[in-house]
């Protein structure tokens, strides 16, 4: 009796500790499926979509985890059969250096051109010759004056 | 300088438009293959019509050879399909065929019923050999040179435009070597 219940003990430990393991591993490739790209349906993630390619490469994601591959090891597994377009982060390097840094040379261009107009706005508006010459002004205002004091208007 | 100052805009613009357009040609379904000038990756499978009897890519060393990846379910197969029983019939170049994710029975009552141009077909039943191969949809046909080295790849159904001007001369370019 007493072996009985320590074997069903010692039973039921084992199947916690498997299904305690098996969610962790679970949650690691759930994780990792998330950063796959399915190549068939590009907007989906390998653990979003349910295209038959997308469920054999899960597999096949698992099985190199039980083989115990890293993360890493999984990664450049598919990036040597189907190229950095599998990984939703792509890795920096020359070809992608526009991609990670363009938004940054844009942001510095607007910068750039925030400062120099501000700047601009800033000083004081310049004496330019004719345009506010004081004897054209004075011209034009002397002119309105007869335009408005004439009779026949 | 002001008139200069005018035409960042346009210059803008022009660069712009030329990126866009330049990306309304690329097909965003068609990814670029990281294989092409690496070697094939190995296989040893069962031939479709001949269970018993393998083919590996070992086999194939010292000629230029189609890898030409189909299945019966696949209805974009049976628009490149008559193109490659013509090329099979002009002797240019084996095509290995990849029964790939298909029954065995089906893939036999396919060449059965719209021909077979491949010199031999061999079953990957699970997609197993495919994943190797970086394929990510049917059809999809690979050249590999005498050296056993992936020169191109053709993604989707094979036009006779791509045949003729792509990837005909690459064979004989390569039969040459």
């Amino acid at each position: 009796m007493r072996a009985t219940a320590l074997l069903l003990v010692v039973m039921f430990s084992v199947g916690a500790i498997a299904a305690t393991s098996d969610a962790a591993l679970d949650a690691r490739l759930k994780k990792l499926d998330e950063e796959l790209r399915c190549l068939v349906c590009q907007n989906q993630s390998l653990a979003d979509s349910n295209a038959p390619l997308a469920q054999d490469l899960r597999r096949e994601v698992r099985s190199l985890a039980d083989a115990g591959k890293s993360d890493v090891q999984i990664k450049e597994f598919l990036v040597a059969r189907y190229g950095d377009f599998v990984l939703y982060k792509p890795p920096v390097k020359g070809s992608t250096w526009l991609l990670w840094f363009g938004p940054f040379l844009l942001l510095a261009g607007g910068a750039v051109v925030w400062w120099s107009v501000s700047r601009r706005r800033a000083r004081p508006p310049r004496e330019t010759p004719g345009a506010v010459d004081g004897t054209a002004v004075n011209a034009g205002v002397e002119r309105a004056r007869e335009l408005l004091n004439d009779p026949r208007a | 300088m002001r008139s200069l100052r005018l035409l960042v805009p346009l210059a803008l613009f022009v660069v712009i438009a030329v990126f866009l357009y330049l990306g309304l040609a690329r097909d965003p379904s068609k990814i670029p293959s990281p294989l092409v000038g690496k070697p094939a990756p190995a296989f040893t499978l069962a031939q479709l019509k001949a269970p018993d009897q393998k083919l590996s890519t070992a086999d194939m060393k010292g000629q230029v050879w189609l890898l030409n990846v189909w299945a019966s379910w696949c209805v974009s197969c049976r628009v490149e399909h008559p193109l490659l029983v013509q090329l099979a019939q002009a002797n240019v170049v084996p095509v290995i065929g990849l029964n790939y994710k298909d029954k065995v029975p089906e893939g036999i009552a396919w060449l059965a019923q719209y021909g077979d141009p491949y010199k031999i077909s061999v079953v990957d039943a699970d997609g197993r050999v495919g994943i190797d191969w970086g394929v990510y949809g049917v059809p999809e046909t690979f050249v590999v040179d005498k050296a056993g080295v992936i020169r191109h790849k053709h993604i989707g159904p094979v036009t006779p435009e791509a045949l003729q001007n792509t990837i005909l001369p690459l064979v004989r370019e390569l039969q040459k070597a």
